[in-house]
């Protein structure tokens, strides 16, 4: 089933479904003749898509907003906090070409930030499926829950063979290990699989976990690693500031817990901006290049 | 609309003033944008919103928003009056017992949504303007705006969105009171001709004077004013309007009076000698 099967199907079982977007229309082309007044596009106007997705809210809707994840974290941010927020509205964004996948557009459209700024906010979901099998999956749970949430949209996969069905709040085990754990979300879980598995030809046992709902976050199965395991690998598209790394650094401090942690980010820097493929290449977050580094940092400990 | 109707009117606006100027102490409030926009909403809530404390929780009811928040105080004087909440609630005005503070909270009844950043309660609307056309009920939601609130780029990209959507159930008050904070518009961010720039985004407007209820009459009756476009009311009113020793001054946008203060504006705003006010101007921005 496609993201686009699962928005039909969901738009028919829940008459109050209401997709918004801001002419962001790539991933549902064909949704706007099926919903008629239902599907609202607002043009290039973030802000308003959300506000007016709040409005809906008010009045008993559940907005799904799709929207590229820049414009829609970054340009609309106050609306977010401040009308969904303090609202505390059901509010689903999904933001799209988030993180590498905005490939070769450049900084104006990269959303490095984006967890930072959506995990900032009190009562907001974060969730972050590792393929487009995972976010079909996860969308029922999404609509489901009365709280906001905000998605990074991901149309490709499968990135790895799943293990156990989405969960808000719970790690999915891609493989055991006891030297090494890597943490990971989003598409980026493909490279930590493959790394893992090249790691293995290096007598490196290494542990791979889905973290797909970064809030609520599996406290337990990261600090379950913590102490099984020799280094924490934190695997993320993403700034170093306020994603994955922050995350597993506020939980180790608040836990009085301590570790090798191998943080892989953007650190202080925006993306070379290229095709996929070439951009994870050129910033070194491909399976191989992990692999070394991961086997660098666990050779000094 | 009858004298007597009038006269009632002007009554509940005096009542809703008094409140005001009893909130604007011990911390005090905006009192200059809730007394221009007093009068709006007395006949808003008297002769145009079908909406009562009783049809608070019904979806056909019609939808009263406060876009610049920081005008408060006329609102919860204005539902005080009408029985949405109790008059002695007034007196927790920024008191943790309570949620009525410098910005609406939707905890208070009659309150729809929070609001005080300016610029969003018009996206707002066009939500729930859209969900009233998807369901096709006649309910109308009505948002006041301030005019400084006008700079927002947000305002004009909801104004846009609104044509586009057909969405003749939507009107936008504009509470044209001539100040932002502690300038006139016209010196710092010129706003005319307001009417035009809505005629512009492809809305129909109404303009008139904010402090009178016949003018009031004819622009709220009739509405939509044209079929198919959101409607703009631009209501030409004055920023501390009933207190001369305050209107139009740039100062006094936000106040915290003494009691003393406080008793001389009760008396002026009913006809007595302009207050001696000593309190220091304050100026935020």
């Amino acid at each position: 089933m496609t993201y686009e099967e699962r928005l039909k199907q969901l738009t028919e079982q829940n008459p109050d479904i209401v997709i918004l977007t801001a002419e962001n229309r790539g991933a549902m082309r064909g949704l706007a003749p099926l919903l008629g007044d239902r599907f609202v596009d607002v043009g290039i106007a973030e802000q308003t898509l959300v506000g007016a997705a709040a409005g809906l809210a008010l009045r008993g809707r559940i907005p799904l907003v799709h929207a590229f994840s820049a414009f829609l974290t970054m340009r609309a941010f106050e609306f977010i906090r401040t009308d969904v927020g303090v609202g505390r509205l059901p509010v689903k964004l999904i933001g799209a070409a988030s993180g590498f996948l905005s490939e070769a557009n450049g900084p104006t459209h990269q959303a490095l930030e984006d967890i930072a700024l959506m995990r900032g906010i009190p009562g907001m979901q974060v969730v972050c499926p590792a393929d487009a099998d995972e976010l079909v999956e996860a969308l029922p749970s999404i609509v489901d829950s009365q709280e906001p949430c905000y998605v990074r949209y991901v149309g490709f996969g499968p990135a790895v063979r799943h293990t156990a069905r989405f969960e808000f709040g719970t790690a999915e085990v891609i493989r055991g290990g006891e030297d090494v754990t890597i943490l990971s979300y989003g598409f980026l879980l493909r490279e930590a699989a493959r790394a893992a598995e090249l790691l293995e030809a290096e007598r490196i046992s290494v542990r791979v976990l889905n973290l797909r709902s970064l809030q609520p976050l599996d406290k337990a199965a990261i600090l379950q690693s913590v102490s099984e395991t020799r280094l924490l690998v934190t695997l993320e598209d993403h700034f170093l500031t306020g994603g994955l790394f922050s995350i597993v650094s506020e939980l180790l401090a608040r836990n009085r817990a301590a570790c090798n942690v191998l943080p892989v980010a953007l650190e202080n820097r925006w993306f070379k901006p290229a095709l996929l493929d070439e951009a994870l290449q050129y910033e070194g977050f491909t399976a191989p290049q992990l692999a070394e580094r991961i086997v660098k940092r666990y050779r000094e400990l | 609309m009858t004298t007597e109707q009038v006269r009632e009117l002007a009554q509940l606006a005096l009542r809703i003033r008094e409140h005001i100027i009893r909130m604007a102490t011990d911390g005090g409030c905006f009192i200059g944008a809730s007394l221009s926009c007093a009068d709006l909403l007395a006949f808003l809530y008297k002769r145009v919103l079908r909406l009562s404390s009783e049809n608070l929780r019904d979806r056909d009811r019609d939808y009263m928003l406060l876009s610049k928040g920081h005008d408060v105080p006329a609102l919860y004087a204005t539902l005080a009056e009408l029985g949405f909440i109790d008059r002695n609630r007034l007196a927790n005005h920024l008191k943790t017992t309570d949620f009525i503070y410098w910005h609406p909270n939707r905890a208070v009844p009659g309150v729809e949504f929070h609001s005080g950043s300016l610029g969003h309660l018009l996206s707002v609307s066009i939500g729930i303007a859209l969900d009233i056309k998807m369901r096709r009920t006649l309910n109308r939601v009505f948002v006041l705006t301030g005019d400084g609130e006008l700079d927002e780029g947000s305002m004009w990209e909801a104004a846009l969105v609104a044509a586009a959507k057909r969405l003749d159930n939507l009107v936008a008050i504009v509470d044209r009171n001539e100040f932002q904070a502690n300038f006139r518009t016209e010196d710092l961010i010129p706003l005319e001709p307001i009417e035009k720039k809505f005629e512009a985004f492809g809305w129909s407007t109404r303009r008139i004077d904010g402090h009178s209820f016949e003018q009031m009459e004819q622009a709220f009756s009739g509405l939509p004013a044209a079929a198919g476009k959101p409607t703009a009311v631009i209501a030409d009113t004055v920023r501390g309007k009933g207190l001369p020793s305050i209107e139009r001054r740039a100062d006094r946008w936000f106040v915290n009076f003494t009691h003393e203060e406080i008793e001389m504006l009760l008396l002026e705003l009913r006809g007595g000698a302009s207050s001696a006010l000593k309190s220091d101007p304050l100026f935020v921005r």
